[in-house]
Order: structure tokens, then sequence, then C-alpha cells
């Protein structure tokens, strides 16, 4: 029965998304101002609706419910329940019913966050979220149904595949649609704004905290996953240039220069048609994403046997929006009014060199992702694309970047002055030498990169830190004379600068952590008890090998104690081969080692008919460090949305004593 | 500096970069694209040894050897052809004979494949994609076949991002 019901109000989610896209346009021919306000309730209403059937799966799941073929295909009575509610968006009905969730959220959020956004543009941008909400429900309930019954019900399940029965798997697909998903905020206003034909400082106002909800979101999503990939799937690599990797790179990338150029528009009123453009394809790309991990087209290791007509349909929304926003935006953009050109050396200068190199490395990884797509189409020869191209393109497009980011920051707006903005960052630069030099000392012959790594890391730290240095000690007359008066105002300087530094030093501390990446180690071989495995600094004796029992698997683990070379124990780590009997599949657990940030990780190989087994042992020096420096990125966005500029949803303080009524909070 | 200027300054740039995007994309096109070969494409047409390539097919059954050291030999197969195949290293969990697999690596001069790296996929129905088709071009592989089909047949799942990799 509640599965019913949640088919039934994913129906009314459809329904209602569609009375959201279609009456505001209406009421803006008859100019009806009561019936445009309709798209409130509607977006309040399509939320609690999707939220309901979200939840109606959810309960089928938990509950183990048999009769329902999403929960045949993905659950299994013996499975904890975590990775019961976490199979919920474990397979590719539930995760696009997240997806629609997380769209109908945003929708609500943006209709109850009144305060902060104009009317009008506040209903276009509510029209256009319902229509993209109302295409990807239609999706679900034509292609995806997740309520289909199957009869008879069998007895048991077939469980979820084991490698994603995992916490971090759990909290991954949300986090990353959070930020996916996010992005079509930024596209709903792009697209309200042409439709309107009107963009201006405002606009950017408005849209800037949704971009950075999005971004912080995405950036944390996309670590997850990282770190997921590099525990789970046993051989430590924590990027691999994977076209499911990329799709989820690509709007990030493209994300993070419309946050910047957000501000130049904010702040200048210039780059408007640009950022309008930015918008639009952030999202596509989201939605390129979505095609790419969800139609299975991409040759890859990643490819599925997937049901063509998702595909033929999710290309269908492809072409829809982004070949219509685009075709609105040919026809639209040149009538609205451009801002002024500006200095090159200035902060809006180097704002714009931030766009150019982020989109241009966002190119690169579109090309190296498509491309092998298109060659197949056209010439049926199958090639792949790996790690190679994208560090020969990827990695000088993002160096120059680096490059510039504490030094556009020490720019002034209108008019920069380079010389001063190098002399602020003397500092920086001395450190960064001195590091990159001591790393490349203590190193001597090991890798060319990895030093030279080391001491952009330290650059981008310590001139975010001297940002905040500068500007709180200030300039000329009112420079303060004691620390004092630094701190203080170092204090009472707006939370989106100290939001924007620790955002830049989170990138030189991921940067730190890659760079280091360079002096990791690994050691192998086929081991009794008795035996060891070395990696650079650290020797693992394999103690035992013995049976384990978990929940739903039997474990076969192998317990080791870790020492230094001075032969002082470190600790011990385990690590397992795991056999899943529901889906007679075995998973390889890595046993980690946490020294500091750096890890010792071991893994597991074939046990021997002659009873030894194959260990694979390796160093990976500071290695949390890129994902503590995403954290900190993602600190940094969510440091910035507590400013009083960019709060959203957020009643201002003339009306705070109004009840906080259906507020999400921040 | 007059407007003129400036917006050449910006034009100058925006070339700038994208012409270093496009050259560096272009280069990397002809020196780090992997092609993928089936076992009756490499006999047919044959492949230089030391070119990197990616064999695919199954592993023909009985072939394993496990030598010292972790060392292994199989050999690949499309049923038209067979490449003998050297690997050092780990092998994936789902590594089994008769299952689809893709490795990386090069050929040597007496025809044996070296690979670095070997694939394989995390579902027990799973196979890989080129392999399907490789298979498919031979006439073997029919869609569906071969399974031992339970009341729903597992569908891999969609959200399984990465696959199982080895790699030396």
């Amino acid at each position: 029965m509640i599965v019913e019901l949640g088919h039934y109000a994913l129906a009314l989610a459809l329904a209602l998304s569609l009375v959201q896209a279609v009456m505001p346009a209406w009421a803006a021919r008859s100019g009806d101002a009561a019936l445009r306000e309709v798209a409130v309730p509607a977006a309040l209403g399509t939320f609690a609706c999707i939220l309901f059937s979200f939840c109606a799966l959810t309960y089928a799941h938990v509950m183990s419910d048999f009769s329902v073929q999403n929960v045949v295909e993905n659950s299994h009575t013996a499975k904890p329940l975590i990775y019961k509610i976490s199979g919920v968006w474990g397979n590719h009905e539930g995760s696009m019913l997240l997806w629609v969730l997380i769209l109908a959220l945003f929708g609500a959020w943006v209709a109850t966050a009144k305060n902060s956004v104009p009317p009008v543009l506040r209903t276009n941008t509510l029209m256009v979220q319902a229509s993209i909400t109302f295409v990807f429900v239609l999706f679900i309930i034509t292609t995806s149904n997740p309520f289909s019954r199957v009869a008879p019900a069998p007895l048991e399940g077939n469980d979820l595949n084991p490698l994603l029965q995992d916490l971090g798997l759990a909290i991954h697909p949300p986090l990353l649609y959070l930020g996916y998903v996010g992005f079509s905020i930024s596209f709903a206003f792009a697209v309200a704004a042409l439709i309107e034909g009107r963009i201006d400082a405002v606009w950017a106002r408005a849209v800037r905290p949704w971009t950075l909800i999005a971004w912080s979101f995405l950036t944390l999503g996309i670590a997850m996953g990282s770190y997921w990939a590099y525990y789970e799937l046993g051989w430590g690599g924590w990027w691999f240039w994977d076209p499911v990797e990329n799709a989820s790179l690509m709007p990030w990338i493209a994300g993070t220069a419309l946050l910047h150029s957000t501000v130049v528009m904010e702040k200048r009123d210039a780059l408007k048609v640009w950022t309008v453009l930015l918008a639009i394809l952030t999202f596509s790309l989201s939605l390129v994403g979505t095609f790419i991990v969800r139609s299975g087209l991409l040759t890859s290791v990643h490819s599925f046997a997937s049901d063509p007509s998702r595909g033929v349909f999710i290309l269908g929304i492809l072409a829809l929006f982004i070949g219509g926003s685009l075709s609105l935006f040919a026809w639209r953009a040149p009538t609205l009014r451009q801002g002024g050109l500006f200095a090159p050396i200035s902060r809006e200068g180097a704002l714009v060199m931030n766009n150019l190199f982020l989109v241009a490395a966002c190119a690169t990884v579109f090309v190296g992702t498509l491309y092998p797509l298109l060659l197949e189409m056209l010439t049926g020869d199958k090639i792949s694309v790996g790690p190679p191209f994208f560090n020969w393109t990827f990695i000088p497009l993002a160096l120059p970047l680096l490059f510039i980011v504490p030094f556009g920051q020490g720019l002034a707006w209108k008019r920069g002055d380079a010389a001063a903005a190098a002399q602020r960052l003397i500092a920086a630069f001395a450190v960064a030498l001195v590091a990159g030099l001591a790393a490349a000392a203590l190193t001597w012959g090991g890798p060319v990169m990895a030093p030279v790594g080391v001491g952009i890391g330290a650059y981008l730290i310590i001139g975010s830190a001297l940002e905040i240095w500068v500007r709180a000690r200030g300039y000329g007359q009112s420079r303060s004379r004691d620390l004092g008066t630094t701190w203080r105002r170092a204090v009472g300087l707006p939370r989106s600068a100290w939001g924007t530094a620790l955002a830049h030093a989170g990138v030189g501390v991921v940067v730190l952590g890659i760079a280091a990446q360079g002096w990791s180690a690994e050691g192998l071989g086929t081991i009794r008890p008795g035996g060891q495995v070395t990696a650079g600094p650290y020797v693992a004796t394999l103690d035992r090998v013995g049976p384990k029992k978990g929940e739903n698997y039997e474990e076969t683990a192998a317990f080791l104690t870790l020492r230094n070379r001075a032969g002082d124990v470190v600790g011990t780590v385990e690590t397992g081969k795991r056999f899943y009997p529901s889906r007679r599949m075995t998973v390889t657990e890595a046993g980690l080692k946490t020294v500091g940030v750096s890890q010792i990780y071991a893994s597991v190989g074939e046990v021997m008919p002659d009873g030894s087994i194959g260990m694979r042992l390796y160093y990976k020096p500071f290695i949390l460090l890129i994902w503590i420096g995403a954290l900190v990125m993602a600190a940094g966005g969510g440091l910035s949305l507590t400013d009083r500029r960019m709060r959203v949803g957020a009643p201002v303080k003339a009306r705070a004593k109004l009840p906080p009524a259906a507020v999400p909070a921040e | 500096m007059t407007r003129k200027s400036r917006r050449l300054v910006l034009i100058a740039c925006c070339g700038a970069v994208l012409a270093l995007a496009l050259g560096l994309i272009l280069s990397a096109m002809t020196g780090s694209i992997v092609f993928f070969r089936s076992p009756t494409e490499v006999a047919a047409q044959g492949v230089a040894p030391g070119t990197r390539f990616r064999l695919g097919g199954l592993v023909t059954e009985g072939s394993l050897k496990r030598g010292p050291d972790q060392n292994v030999e199989f050999s690949v197969t499309d049923t038209g052809a067979t490449v003998p195949v050297q690997y050092r290293g780990q092998l994936p969990d789902l590594f089994r004979e008769g299952q689809g697999i893709v490795a990386e690596g090069t050929l040597d001069v007496g025809g044996v494949f070296r690979a670095d790296t070997v694939l394989a996929k995390h579902d027990e129905n799973y196979m890989p994609r080129e392999v399907a088709d490789a298979l498919k071009a031979q006439g073997r592989w029919q869609e569906g076949a071969g399974k031992d089909a339970p009341k729903a047949a597992p569908k891999p799942a969609a959200d399984a991002t990465l696959g199982q990799r080895s790699e030396r």
C-alpha cells in the first residue's frame, strides 16, 4: 500500500511540477500576479510529494518488501540496516529518485527564500526549475519506475553490490547530488534572466549563494568518492581520470569558474553575458555527467549493460535543456546590456584569467572524456584515454592558475599594481622556495615534480594567510601599529574574506597532498605467516591468516604487524577477502594504518594452494592532505555563506520578529 | 590604456590560453591514446612489439599458471584466436577462467602480451563491453546467453562507479 502511495505521490509531483512550470508563464501573459504566485506553493507541494515518494521507497527497502522489483534486485534480509537505507540510492531507479528529490528540495528552498530574490526573477527561476523537475520525474515514471511490483514475490533479494556496502558510498551520492543538482538553480536563474531580458548586480548577488552551496557540496562529494575509490577498490589510487569521475569534475571546474565570474559581475557589473553562459554550461555539464553515468554509453570499464531507452530519453533531456538554453542564449544575449571592459592588471583581470584557465582545463577533460565515444561512433575504433592524456593536458593548465590565485587576490579592483602585489607576496615566494628546495634536498634523486608541487602548495597556503594579514593590517595612513589592532581588524573582516582565504589555502593543502604522492612506495610479495613485505620506510610482518564472520559475509583476514626501519612497532593492520554468498562475490578489504597524515595501505591478494598469500603494501606519504584540503575548501565555502551578504533563506534583520516558518536552515 | 588596446589584450590572452589548451590536447592525443584490440585482430593485423594497446577477451579455461613471486601467465581468447599474457601482481577479485577481462600492455618480440594492468568487472554477470562487442563480431556471444537467470536476474548495479583494477 505504502509503495502504491509512493508511486502515486510521484505522479502527483509530476502534475504539480507541470502546474509550477506552466502557470507563471500564463500569468506573465495575462498579468495576473496572484496566479504567478502559484509557483511557490507548487514548488513546496512538489517537494513534499517527492519526499513522501522517497520515504516510501526507503520504507520498502528497510522492510525488505520483496514484492517490489527494486528491493529484490538490490536488497537482502541479512544486509545491515545502514546499507538497506543506502541501497535506496545504490541503484539506478533509486538514485534518480534522489536526484529529483534534491532538485525539488532546491526548488522549495528558492521558493521560501523570499528576501534575497526579486519576485519576478524568483517566479521565472521556479518555472525553469519546475520544467527540469517535470522532465526528470517523467523519465523516472516512464523508464525507471522504482515502485514496480514483481509477482510472485521471491523469498530473498539479490543483495546490493558488496562494493557499495560501505559507509563512504552511503553518503557519497547525496553529497554529490546536492552539488550536481544544486547547479540547476544557477541554471534556472540564468535562463530566468534571459527570459526577463534583464541582468544586473542584483542577479549576481541572488545567484552567488546558490552556486556556493552547490560548489561546496560538490567538493565534498568528489572528495568522498575519491576516498572511497582509494580504500575500497584496493589499488591505492585516489584519482583515475575515469569517465565517471570526470563527469563530476567537469561541473566542479565550471562551477568554480562561475563562482569567480559572479564576483566580477556583482562588484564591477561586467562579464554579464559570460556569467550567464557559464551558469548554463555548468548545469549542462551536470546533465552530461548524469548522461555518462546513467546511459552506460561510454567505452569504459564502468559501462554497464543498461536499458537503451533510458539513454535515449536522457539524450532527449540533454538536447532539450542544453540546446534550448543555448538557443535562448543566442537569441537573447545580444539584448543584454554589456558591461564595460577593464584593465588587464586588476582584480577582475586576474579573475578573467582564472576563468580562462579553468574553462580551458575543463575543455581538455571534456575532450578526453568524450573523444573516445565520438571516435568509436565515427570510425569504429575503440580507444582508451587514460591518465597520461589528462596529466599532460590538465596539469600545465592548472599550474599557471595556481600561480595567479594569491597574486590576483593582492590586486585591487579597477586598476591593480602588479609590483605591489608581488611585493606583498615576497614572504610567500620565499617560503615556497625554501620548502621546495628542502623537499628536493631531502629526497635527492626522487621525482622532479614533487618538490615543485610542495613549493606551489606552500605558496598558496602562505599567500592566502598573507592576504588576510595585509588586509587586517591596513594600508598607508590607517596601517595598524600593534598586533592587537591587527587582530581586532582581522576578526572584523567580512566572513567571505576569511572564506576565500580558507578555500584557497585548501587548494594549497590538496596540492601538497598530491605532490607528496610522488614519494609513495610500494612492496609486493607472496608470503607465509612470519614473512615480510617492505614499502618505503615500513616493513609489514604477516602474523596469521584466519577466518572471520561478518553480518552478511565471510572473511579471510590477514593480520599484519607494522614496523619502521628501526624495528619499532608502529601498529597492526588487518586486510581481508570478503566473500558475499548472496552475490557469490569476493571483495578485497584494504587495511589502513594512519600515521599523522600519512597512511600505510595493505591489500591481500590470492590465497595460494600452499597456504601463502599475495600481499601488496603501499606507503602513501601525506595522502590524507588531499581530502583534508578538500574539506578545508568546502569549509571555506561554508564560511562565506555565513557572510551577511550571502545568506539565503534567512529573513533580514528588520523582519526577524516574524516566525521563521518554513525556512530551511542554512 | 585605451578601450581598443584593452580589448586586444583580452583577446590575445584568450587566444593564447586556448591555443595552449589545443596544443596540449593534440600532442597528448598522438602520444597517450591506447587502442583496443581483440585477439583475432592481433592475429590478423599484427601489432608492432612495444606498442601499447588494450587486449580484451575471455580468459582461456585451464590456461592460468601461477609462478613464484606473483608472476602469472594466462591466455586471452575470443574463440577465434588466442594471445598468451604475462603479468606480475595481484589479479582483480573477479578474475576467473572463462571470464571477460581487459589487459593493458605491450607485445614482446615473442608474441607474448606483457600486461601491466588487468581489469575485470565487479559483477558476476558483467562482460566488458569491448569484449562483448568483439565476441559478437565473432558470432560467439548472444545477449543474455549463458546466464543462470534466477527469478529476477540481478542487473548490474548502475551505481557501481569504479571497476576493480590491478596494476603493477
